[in-house]
């Protein structure tokens, strides 16, 4: 086979092996089909693959390279006075037929073709050339003696001759499953093959395509094929490599790295694989990135490791190079998946959970070996022509010129739809003529244009009854761009039979994985396929997209510089565009619209070009920055996604800044984004926890709706830019800047942010209110838990340490720093805020009072309500902005009095508490206290006093997004009192 | 080869160079300088003229300031037509920039309509694609969409965002396939020397026998004047957004990618220049 472009290999749940070309559109079934795989890794040359035998096989591409071996022998004679030279040796000499050396006895006849997969090229014949040279007569070299120099003369001492004979040998399976024999004795042979991978191509030149295989059997021993290259495509024999545990899994990269994880849920590293020791020398373990969910697949490349947990997340290994094959650290990645492959150029392949499609990770360069994102290759199956003649013609007719062909289609499927009486044939979408609506209905109207059977009829009305609920959720533009999707035509081959009594499984089946080019969910029920799903009965039976169970790109070079033609559903505005195209498109090459197109550029030309100096009318806004950030997704199931980000800025017509926001995400594959003016955002706050660095955004409508915009940033600066930068255009479009007014409203978060808004003159003139929810909120660096204004612009405050503050009149400060802040009366500020938490015990009468509480008590260890488990080790500051001041320990400062441990007793929790012990009192608890400050780098215009505090703000408040109405009420408090 | 994507582009981009002047009656404290634009011919004038306005104000008492109107060669420029449409009708074949006098005093009152804001403006576009896409989908898409969406078309047109514009009215230019097309074909046509306004006529775009209706079948229908017979000279231009559609242009076609940002398909009639 001619590789005019490389390959991507996979295997579908179904153990079909398919490749799609880096040039091509279609996944092509595998030449030799009827093998089932589980197992495949592949490299240029070829590919190894476990079938559903167990029994390993490669496949080997033909190529103009054919794939001989020479085989050779010595026939050796000496030279006696009475028949010249002649077979007879002296019983010291050689055998008659020998190797070169003339230590081995080789007789012609004992050569045997290695394997099935080899041919002779042709019979036994004379090497009559010696290095080169024609040598005399039957090729004959001539000596003194076994073993000396030989010549091609005879010379009058010449007592011994010999001559090469030579046969080659031709390794025939090529194109084609070749099952690898092993020739060892079998007791010493390996049980079945769980798993392989080839690579090491790079490790040596020699010999020529030498490649290294790994393999585990279902024991968990690793195996290596010994002696693979070019002309021995099938090595020669296993051999085992101890490791320090049961082995599920191996990867091997092109050059030295090999990982392998193990049962146990670590990851193994070969150290000492150079070209002398293609084995290596000795593991190394390395542990899963979490101790709940053990490492289940790893996939190596040349300087990358990614790994798959057992709750399927995805994880890249920092820090991996030749001299550090175990990197540093875990990087949890975007996406869960089934598995990963790293192929060529490190570029990397993933099946999802979810959807079981492979995805490509996008954007894998040798700077950023980790990608950006994850994108569904929605490539369809070419039909098996052999099974289904014209079918794949059709298909791309049906593509192209689709109007026509459609309309056939489309009338083959009703009267089909009558024969099979299926009680859903009625509810036949109206408007299905245009079925490319899903790829699911092309399929099927052309598999059933092809087929004619019964069969095919309840499979179509089937398959089209669940486009439709796809139809249902999908938008109608979505219909669209189904028109340039193609899609897979149905392997009829496949448990047809099956379809009649598995057409409700179907239909259930499909509603979630239908739609091929959904970005991630959750994981969903079809997660629960588990890892190993070939020859389990799906009830999947002739689906719309693919399910894949295997993929490897270790012969796939996907070249940057020409576009994949993968990813067929195009996104965003060029889909639509395209597809409207598309519509009319018999007439692409028409007179009219050539004439358009050029007309078009004539007129620019004729319009533009010596005008170019002028001024535009419409100034173009400037983008002040982007970025990629996280965003909670506002429909569920709710999660994060990486979002590109731009703040966009333009001067309006009456010269007032503004600023949108826009945020960018992938919605099933579409370009979507949202966006926000600036000038309606009402507040800025971050939520911190220790997760991630995120902030959330409300405009009045948000507010209402209890759902702000929550981003999050890598880094705590990176949130920091952003935060400052969006809070400095909210204002500019606000038009305030510099301190706040001394009309100012000041507020503190149940956080303790300072939160200032200036009152605009209708905020309490009736009858143009402002709702306090539409008052706008700016951040004033600083910690406070009260805070208090008068109309003259002094401001006090009391920290949660029971500090007093006043107000320095400076701005900025905290994450505003640099930007828009004051250039004094800035200072530090701190901050030390108590946690209490409480120990609970009840008494019974064996042990009196221990820490086994009854099965309806509250938690051992918990807060002040006892409904919250709060134990010393995972009661943590609430921001990273927060540290502890010192170790618990026992509080004796409590309300009601404690005993000399700090206990209070009680009848029952929950109860009034008394400090001494008393008959009735079965449950104690004592409370347990531990102070830490804000760290002191947070700046703040306050300057500080000395005062008193009573109780905390309970420690739930922290996770989530902060209670604005918490701060609204406790604002209209202040309000009041300032009086303005 | 050209995507048809480009069309909606280099419609979307088309700029016309426009040179300013003040009305010689006005009256100036100084004389003002020409102001140079480059107009976006799918916009409205007064949508982009706040620059040309507040070039001519400076050498003027705002007492002489009223309305600002634009004109040329004596004709009143309707504010309300698109500005490519303007420029086609009245000032295609002459020599560019396009020269466009601004008056501030004697506003024609029976020509030109007010537009004390952009809200007069964007209250008329989106009144044009209303009754666009009643014409294309009984308003299904239009009615269909948020208000945000609407909003969006307009601060597309207004700030010149080509994506943002386009990321809604994509949806406006779709059609269920086996229909071929819309229901109507939102067009217009301006004749330069009628005194009627246009004509607008109810046409579909594809013939009962489901073969396409060219630009062609649209004119012979609804302006038969238009039509050149075979052998004549011509001595009429059909012209959209500055060019000419050959007339077997499938109209369907014309309406998705040629419409202006309104979704009316606006098209000129004029005589053909006689060198």
């Amino acid at each position: 086979m001619a590789m005019p472009s490389s390959l991507l290999w996979a295997v579908d749940i179904f153990g079909r092996v398919y490749t799609l070309a880096t040039t091509g559109q279609y996944w092509e079934l595998c030449k030799d089909g009827q093998l089932e795989f589980k197992r495949v890794s592949a490299v240029k040359q070829c590919c190894w693959g476990i079938a559903c035998d167990h029994q390993v096989y490669t496949y080997v591409f033909s190529s103009d390279v054919p794939i001989r071996y020479q085989e050779e022998t010595y026939e050796n004679q000496r030279w006696n006075p009475v028949g010249g030279f002649c077979e007879k040796l002296m019983p010291s000499d050689r055998w008659q037929w020998s190797d070169v050396s003339g230590l081995k006895h080789q007789q012609l006849d004992s050569f045997t073709l290695p394997s099935p997969h080899w041919e002779w090229e042709s019979d036994w014949y004379v090497d009559e050339n010696i290095g080169g040279e024609p040598t005399e007569k039957g090729g004959w070299t001539y000596a003194i003696d076994f073993p000396a120099t030989y010549t091609k003369d005879k010379k009058w001492n010449s007592c011994v001759r010999r001559r090469r004979w030579i046969r080659y040998r031709r390794y025939k399976s090529r194109d084609t499953w070749a099952k690898i024999i092993s020739l060892e004795d079998p007791s010493q042979l390996p049980d079945p093959f769980n798993d392989i991978s080839i690579g090491g191509w790079e490790i040596t030149d020699e010999p020529a395509g030498r490649l290294s295989v790994w393999a585990v059997s279902l024991q968990g021993r690793v195996w290596y094929r010994e002696d693979v290259c070019h002309h021995n495509p099938e090595g020669s024999l296993w051999s085992l490599v101890a490791t320090p545990g049961e082995v599920v899994q191996i990867s091997c990269g092109p050059y030295d790295l090999l990982w392998a994880t193990l049962w146990e849920g670590q990851a193994i590293v070969r150290e000492g694989i150079d070209r002398n020791n293609p084995h290596g020398i000795s593991w190394t373990v390395v542990e899963s990135p979490g101790s709940e969910n053990g490492i289940m697949h790893v996939a190596v490349g040349v300087n990358v490791v990614w790994a798959v947990t057992k709750d399927r997340k995805v994880w890249f290994r920092r820090g991996v190079n030749s001299h550090n094959p175990c990197g540093t650290s875990w990087i949890e990645m975007v996406g869960e998946m089934m598995m990963v492959n790293v192929g060529l150029n490190d570029q990397v392949w993933g099946i999802a959970c979810d959807d079981r499609a492979i995805y490509f990770r996008q954007g894998v360069t040798p700077s950023e070996l980790s990608g950006k994102t994850w994108k569904a290759i929605v490539s369809g199956r070419e039909s098996d022509r052999s099974q289904t003649g014209s079918s794949t013609s059709l298909l791309s007719a049906g593509c192209f010129f689709s109007d026509e062909v459609r309309d056939q289609a489309n009338s083959i499927i009703q009267s089909d739809g009558d024969i099979s009486s299926d009680t859903e044939s009625p509810r036949v979408p109206p408007n299905h003529a245009d079925a490319p609506l899903s790829g699911a209905a092309i399929s099927s109207n052309e598999n059933n244009a092809d087929s004619q059977k019964e069969v095919g009829a309840h499979l179509a009305v089937d398959s089209l009854d669940s486009a439709q609920e796809e139809a249902n959720s999908t938008s109608s533009s979505s219909e669209k761009a189904g028109l340039e999707k193609p899609e897979s035509s149905v392997d009829q081959d496949t448990h047809p039979a099956e379809l009649q009594w598995t057409n409700i499984d179907l239909k259930e089946a499909h509603k979630n994985p239908v739609l091929t080019s959904s970005t991630f969910r959750e994981t969903s029920s079809v997660s629960s396929l588990g890892l190993f799903p070939v020859g389990i009965e799906e009830p999947y039976g002739t689906d719309e997209h693919p399910f894949w169970a295997w993929v490897s790109g270790g012969g796939c070079l996907v070249d940057l510089h020409s576009p994949l033609k993968w990813f067929t559903i195009q996104t965003g505005l060029s889909s639509s565009v395209q597809s409207l195209s598309l519509s009319i498109t018999p007439a692409q090459t028409a007179a009219w619209r050539k004439q358009i197109f050029q007309q078009l550029s004539e007129r620019t030309k004729r319009e533009l070009e010596n005008f170019r100096h002028y001024e535009q009318a419409v100034e173009q806004s400037v983008w002040v920055k982007t970025g990629t950030l996280q965003w909670w997704r506002s429909w569920k199931p709710h999660k994060w996604m990486d979002v590109r980000v731009a703040l966009e800025q333009f001067t309006g017509s009456d010269g007032v800044r503004d600023s949108i926001l826009f945020i960018y995400y992938m919605h099933h594959e579409e370009k979507k984004y949202i966006h926000v003016f600036l000038n309606e955002v009402t507040i800025l706050v971050e939520v911190l926890n220790d997760s991630k660095h995120s902030f959330a955004l409300y405009t009045p409508e948000r507010t209402k709706q209890r759902w702000p915009i929550r981003l999050a940033a890598a880094t705590e600066q990176e949130m920091h830019d952003w935060l400052a930068l969006l809070s400095m255009s909210c204002c500019e479009s606000r038009r305030i800047q510099g301190p706040p007014s001394h009309h100012a409203v000041w507020s503190v978060t149940c956080k303790g942010d300072i939160f200032v808004s200036e009152p605009s003159p209708e905020l309490e003139a009736a009858p143009h209110l402002i709702p306090c929810d539409q008052m706008f909120w700016r951040q004033i660096g600083g910690h406070l838990r009260l805070i208090e204004c008068n109309s003259q612009g002094i401001v006090w405050g009391i920290g949660y340490d029971h500090t007093t503050w006043v107000y320095t009149g400076g701005y900025g400060g905290g994450f505003i720093q640099g930007l828009a802040s004051s250039a004094d009366n800035i200072y530090m500020q701190s901050d030390v805020k108590c946690v209490y938490i409480y120990e609970n015990q009840r008494w019974n009468p064996v042990t009196g009072y221990s820490s086994r509480g009854l099965p309806t008590d509250r938690y051992m260890w918990s807060d002040a309500s006892g409904l919250q488990e709060c134990t010393k080790v995972n009661t943590k500051p609430p921001s990273p902005q927060w540290s502890w001041v010192s170790d618990w320990y026992i509080d004796f400062n409590v309300s009601g009095g404690t005993d000399r441990e700090g206990w209070q007793y009680a009848a029952d929790f929950p109860a009034s508490y008394h400090g001494h012990k008393t008959m009735k009192d079965f449950v104690r608890r004592r409370r347990w206290v531990s102070p830490f400050p804000e760290s002191s780098n947070e700046d703040a215009p306050t300057a500080r006093t000395e005062e008193g505090m009573d109780q905390l703000q309970s420690f739930a408040f922290y996770g989530g997004v902060p209670n604005l109405f918490f701060v609204l009420i406790h604002l209209a408090t202040i309000k009041r009192e300032t009086g303005k | 080869m050209t995507d048809d994507k480009d069309v909606l582009r280099d419609v979307w981009f088309g700029r016309i160079p426009t040179c300013f002047t003040l009305y010689q009656d006005e009256i100036t404290e100084r004389e003002a300088d020409p102001y140079y634009l480059l107009l976006p011919r799918i916009s409205y004038l007064t949508l982009v003229t706040d620059k040309v306005k507040k070039h001519f104000q400076k050498v003027m008492r705002q007492e002489d300031v009223s309305e600002i109107w634009f004109e040329y060669e004596g004709s009143p420029l309707k504010w309300h037509y698109p500005i490519g449409l303007l420029f086609d009708l009245h000032a295609s074949n002459t020599a560019l920039p396009w020269n466009i006098t601004v008056h501030f005093k004697n506003f024609p009152e029976k020509d030109l309509l007010h537009c004390h804001s952009k809200d007069v403006i964007e209250a008329h576009f989106m009144a044009c694609i209303k009754e666009a896409d009643a014409l294309k989908h009984k308003s299904q898409v239009i009615n269909e969409m948020q208000k945000k969406d609407h909003k969006q078309l307009w601060m597309g047109l207004q700030n010149d965002k080509f994506e943002q514009f386009w990321a809604i009215n994509r949806k406006l230019m779709e059609y269920i396939p086996e229909d071929s097309g819309f229901r109507y074909i939102p067009f217009r046509i301006y004749q330069a020397t009628t005194e009627r306004p246009f004509i607008q006529k109810l046409f579909r775009p594809v013939a009962p026998g489901g073969q396409l209706h060219t630009l062609g079948d649209l004119l012979k229908e609804v302006c038969p004047t238009a039509i050149t017979p075979e052998d004549d000279e011509k001595t009429i231009q059909v012209m959209i957004h500055g060019i000419e559609p050959m007339l077997e242009t499938p109209i369907q076609w014309l309406s998705e990618h040629m419409s202006y940002p309104d979704n009316f398909l606006h098209i000129s009639i004029i005589p053909r220049p006689t060198d």
